[in-house]
């Protein structure tokens, strides 16, 4: 746990109040198509604070953190930096105003050195000698910051390990020419991080509030929140449902806030899991990795947070399916539909039927009646809406795409089905539809592997694992599965 | 959304192949509308051969692309010509033995991609030295002359029908059918679309992909052995000009460079547009170099036309 | 900080590759150079002198400006199939006009480098694969070649010819001219702060826009760089063989392709090193020589060439798997 670098609050209240609020947004709203990421969310930012932004998945605190940094332009509301309006919002207009991101993904420049890198962020470093000051913009603030450190700062990036390419795009965003720096938006900032660097980074984020750098910290680490910040947004479903001042918060309080929104429904699969042998057993990398057992019809669930190996896990499991000794019929769908899942030039009838080209042919061929015929049944029983089988699947909405999606794996032969959170960004009706047909195929006999990182979804299954770290942790069974456990489970080891 | 244009965009080859069949026509008179056609049809046939195999790898993904194609049409025109030595009772070794040097030429192309992990233009560039190095040590300098047998087949018609463009149309329509029917051609255009959704459906990409290249590898060979019965013989420089045509007929059909999308009967219109612009430009004395001028701009005017589908 | 590698989660594992690789990378091409050159000294001594090296490398200079202007396009993850024909058509332009009406001659030279840029902005405006654009471009630089040049002929200005039969002292002028591209190169895509940024641009072209360049921007310059290297190449192409011909280089789009790759350039854009390509471009046009020093009969001379390419790349895919 942390040792609290700074008590939080305690030098908070004087200075709030004589500053304007540096960034100041109201109703800010945010949709892509039919889904709405941001629905009218009010946030404000004084000199010198530590706000901390907390939420589930898909909560709309990337897109918030993307409106702010210019890098997503708002559908509407207003937008003030400093007191004044500002109207059309850009990337290089936050970076003039001394706003800085660190981005989920990183977006450093990996055939480049960290200096090198440093160079696209400053215009000012150029002519001769720009190399060697470049390394004494960053070096210093490295150094500050992760103190031995031990980065050469001439090795391209993609040579660094991932968490010393963390290090180097925060200290980037600490640096400064010219420009003065103002803010600076970390996301996930620790994913990558070690135990002493993540203590570092969060020393160092107090520190810069003291110099009047205002900070936004957003990262599933409750503790980290709890250690730094001076007040805590959570948000949930893209609006802001609680502020409070971190002083005097605790985790529990926390978990609650997010946890509360989320009205736990009456659990669905009741079933015990059969005494069954199971039709596949996937063993860990090692012991803290448990064992994984699917059973004939059964529904296994996959928690924790977002990457922290399950779809890792769940991508051996599909591999390993089809080798095992008595191979069993796998189908996987896939959540990130527009590059693992749609094949984009094709109609609703082609991408239903890519999985079950063998059972369509006739001498050689493929029928196209029976292909027909197998797509019209199953784009009907999921009630995909589309015009007819033939239309493209682009011109689908994302929850039509997915429900054709799901009907190539279930019209095909497969015995085991392997879930990669495929509801996100879809509809609330489409999901219950969805749900209700896979306990249906359950019942039938058919087994499930469901990676899921909404809560609420995995209250559908009848065994959870929920992992951590990399590895498959906890295990919770039929009546122990509620979304308190889960979370308790997925941030119950970090920094503890 | 995709909108439909009121044409698809590998029918343009056709149009402006008809309208250069026209123009020409009316230049030099009524009577010779046949004999032009008939012309663009034989050499086109050949063009369409090698297009075939080569739309097959570039439909199989973004990259992939086979350089090699004209050596491996040298090196199997030389290969028959010395199996069969001039002599008719030997043309079915001869065709087998061209047919066996492009399908292993296709799988090495392949191999090379896979194994040492190059990119396949780099991978198919040195093949093709190699390629082109044992054609020259089956050969020499010297020209091999085809069986007569070969070359009467080559120019056979049936009531003024040339039987070999048929034969190569008769091959169009199966490369179509395989495309649209056949569990390898659906896989073959889904792995070329995204290769990831493809392994997450159950494809086994690696053996899809090997097919394509060994298929583009044996049409070329294919058109080898033809060609040299057409010609009068196998050349040292017989495949140099499929290089460049052979890709451009395949974009200019309507096959997509950014892979999933192939069109076999796109490639006939590319292949007749280019034979019959050239008998045209002759007809009007137009030098060479126009010609050239001309293709450059169309192929840069329809890949910049042609709308593609956006993919989220 | 081995306690920060050690909780890392399994998806950030990935591979440090030593910087040693980088060094072998450009490395190996080298060294095949180096023992290309061992082979024939100590099978003909007497090439071991400035006419002998002069006569090795004497062909290697347009194949170098050749692959470096490849190399400015394969930096920004596109590929130029029209390198080689626009080569040809400079060298038409060259022997027809730069004796007689230099100024004009100097114009074409910039509007047709103006057209390599406007082929950039169209590249990039309509977001189009590179290889069927450069594919007609080649076409059309064909075409202008044939309609200026129908057949060889023109003449190379006196002076050009002469500069290209120049003999410097201490190396050969092909000698001095690769290793001041190979530094000019250095200093301008390895070393300057716009280099770092151009690179950027073929690696993670979002995080450079969002740092606030304009990437297409840059990548019209680039396209123009292009342009004005392979110009230079026909330059001294035309100096070396005294004519023009519409067909004199088509080889040197995929040899400059692959001087860029052995020379540790990929195609996935921002990792290339001029001077890699430039040892790249002098092992593949010192490959031809060193099979005839070896007495390999003529007609396994380009498939020598071919297995000697496979050999090299091998060679890093082999250094890269025993480093990981």
């Amino acid at each position: 746990m942390m040792n609290n670098p700074t008590p939080p609050g305690t030098d908070a209240a004087p200075r709030a109040d004589s500053d304007i609020a540096f960034i100041e947004v109201r109703d800010v709203r945010k949709s892509y198509d039919a889904v709405h990421a941001l629905g009218g969310v009010d946030f404000h930012l004084k000199p010198g604070e530590v706000v901390g932004l907390v939420g589930h998945n898909g909560a709309g605190k990337s897109t918030l953190m993307n409106v702010l940094a210019g890098t997503v332009e708002r559908s509407s509301g207003d937008f003030n930096l400093g007191g004044h309006p500002i109207g059309p919002w850009s990337a290089a207009l936050a970076q003039q105003a001394g706003l800085r991101c660190i981005f989920q993904e990183l977006s450093l420049c990996t055939n480049l050195t960290a200096a090198e890198n440093t160079r696209i962020v400053h215009r000012p470093l150029r002519g001769i000698g720009w190399r060697r000051r470049a390394r004494h913009m960053i070096g210093p603030v490295l150094d500050e910051i992760f103190p031995g450190h031990g980065i050469d700062l001439d090795r391209k990036v993609a040579d660094l390990p991932i968490g010393e390419r963390q290090m180097v795009e925060i200290a980037r965003a600490f640096t400064q020419t010219d420009i003065g720096l103002r803010c600076v938006i970390l996301d996930e900032p620790t994913s990558a991080l070690g135990h002493e660097a993540t203590e570092q980074l969060l020393a160092h984020i107090r520190r810069a509030a003291g110099r009047g750098i205002a900070c936004i910290l957003i990262t599933h680490r409750l503790n980290e929140i709890l250690a730094v910040c001076d007040r805590t947004v959570v948000m949930v479903d893209g609006k802001v449902v609680a502020e409070r001042q971190t002083a005097g918060l605790s985790r529990s309080a926390l978990v609650e806030l997010m946890g509360s929104i989320e009205r736990p429904r009456e659990r669905t699969a009741g079933k015990i899991a059969s005494v069954a042998a199971p039709v596949m057993r996937h063993a860990g990398r090692d012991a803290a990795d448990l064992t994984i057992e699917v059973r004939k019809g059964e529904i296994i669930g996959f928690a924790g947070l977002d990457g922290h190996g399950q779809r890792e896990r769940l991508r051996a499991m599909f591999h390993a399916a089809r080798g095992q000794r008595q191979a069993l019929p796998g189908a996987y769908v896939a959540g990130d539909r527009g590059s693992e899942g749609v094949f984009a030039l094709w109609s609703i009838a082609d991408n239903l039927t890519i999985r079950s080209l063998n059972a369509l042919t006739r001498g050689g061929m493929i029928s196209s009646a029976a292909a027909r015929k197998l797509a019209g049944s199953w784009s009907d029983k999921l009630k995909v809406k589309a015009p007819s089988i033939d239309t493209p699947i682009l011109s689908l909405s994302g929850g039509n795409q997915q429900k054709v999606l799901f009907a190539r794996a279930l019209a095909s032969d497969a015995q085991i089905i392997f879930l990669d959170d495929p509801m996100r960004g879809v509809d609330v009706g489409t999901k219950q539809e969805v749900y209700r047909l896979i306990r249906a195929e359950a019942e039938r006999g058919r087994s499930f592997v469901w990676y899921s990182t909404e809560l609420e979804e995995l209250t559908n299954c009848e065994r959870i694992y929920v992992f951590r770290e990399g590895r498959a942790a906890t295990s919770l069974v039929g009546d122990a599965i509620d979304t308190g456990r889960i979370l308790q489970a997925s941030f119950g080891g970090e920094n503890v | 959304m995709t909108r439909r244009l009121s044409l698809a965009p590998w029918t343009y080859g056709f149009i402006v192949a008809l309208a250069m069949w026209a123009a020409t026509t009316a230049y030099s008179g009524f009577g010779s509308a046949g004999a032009t056609l008939s012309g663009a049809l034989a050499f086109g046939a050949f063009s369409v051969l090698v297009g075939t195999g080569q739309m097959f790898v570039v439909a199989s993904g973004p990259g992939n692309i086979d350089l090699s194609v004209p050596s491996v049409l040298t090196l199997a025109a030389y290969l028959s010509m010395t199996v069969m030595q001039g002599s008719d009772g030997m043309l079915l070794p001869g065709l087998a033995a061209a047919l066996a040097v492009g399908t292993v030429a296709g799988a090495a192309n392949f191999l090379a991609i896979v194994a040492l992990r190059l990119p396949p233009i780099i991978a198919t560039l040195a093949w093709s030295f190699v390629f082109q190095s044992l054609a020259y040590n089956l050969g020499g300098q010297a020209t091999l002359k085809p069986p007569a047998g070969l070359s009467r087949f080559t120019a056979m018609s049936l009531g003024g029908v040339q039987l070999m463009p048929v034969a190569v149309m008769v091959l169009t329509l199966v490369a179509m059918v395989a495309l649209k029917r056949t569990v390898w051609g659906r896989q073959l255009l889904a792995t070329g679309q995204s290769e990831p959704a493809a392994r997450l459906a159950g494809i086994g990409v690696g053996r899809v992909r090997l097919a394509a290249y060994m298929l583009c590898g044996t049409t070329a060979a294919l058109a080898g052995f033809l060609l040299a019965g057409f010609s009068g013989g196998a050349a040292l420089n017989m495949g140099d000009a499929y290089l460049m045509e052979s890709i451009a007929v395949v974009v200019l059909g309507g096959t997509s460079v950014a892979g999933g999308q192939a069109n076999a009967v796109g490639i006939w219109g590319a292949a007749l547009f280019f034979n019959l612009m050239a008998t045209m430009l002759n007809t009007f004395g137009i030098q060479a170099g126009v010609r050239f001028l001309l293709t450059g701009a169309l192929i840069i005017l329809i890949v910049a036309l042609v709308p593609r589908p956006r993919v989220r | 900080m081995s306690d920060a590698a050690a909780r890392v989660p399994a998806r950030f594992s990935s591979q440090a590759r030593p910087a040693l690789l980088n060094v072998l990378q450009v490395g190996l091409p080298a060294i095949a150079l180096l023992v290309m050159l061992a082979i024939i000294f100590s099978i003909r001594p007497a090439a071991m002198s400035y006419f002998g090296v002069h006569l090795l490398f004497k062909l290697s200079v347009p194949l170098v400006f050749a692959a470096l202007a490849q190399m400015m396009v394969i930096m920004l993850g596109d590929i130029d199939l029209s390198n080689g024909a626009f080569v040809g058509l400079i060298t038409c332009v060259t022997a027809l006009y730069l004796s007689d009406a230099p100024a004009f001659a100097v114009l074409c030279y910039l509007v047709l480098v103006a057209a390599y840029a406007g082929f950039g902005l169209l590249i990039h405006s309509r977001q189009l694969p590179s290889i069927i654009v450069t594919l007609g471009m080649s076409f059309i630089w064909l075409g202008m070649a044939v309609i200026l040049l129908p057949a060889p002929g023109g003449s190379a200005p006196a002076w050009l010819a002469a500069f290209m039969s120049w003999q410097p002292p201490l190396m050969p002028l092909s000698i001095w001219l690769a290793l001041l591209a190979a530094l000019a190169g250095h200093l301008v895509i390895s070393r300057s702060s716009y280099g770092a940024v151009l690179r950027g641009a073929g690696g993670n072209p979002r995080a450079v826009e969002r740092a606030g360049w304009s990437v297409i921007g840059i990548r019209v310059a680039v396209y123009a760089a292009a342009g004005v290297l392979a110009c230079l190449a026909g330059l001294t192409l035309t100096g070396l063989t005294t004519s023009g011909d519409a067909n004199v280089a088509p080889a040197y789009t995929l040899l400059g392709v692959g001087a860029v790759i052995l020379g540790g350039g990929s195609f996935t854009g921002g990792v290339v090193s001029p001077v890699g390509t430039v040892i790249g471009a002098l092992t593949l046009s010192l490959a031809g020589s060193l099979l005839s020093f070896l007495q390999v009969p003529p007609t396994w001379q380009i498939g020598a060439q071919g297995v000697i390419l496979f050999l090299v790349l091998a060679g890093r895919v082999l250094l890269s798997e025993r480093t990981r």
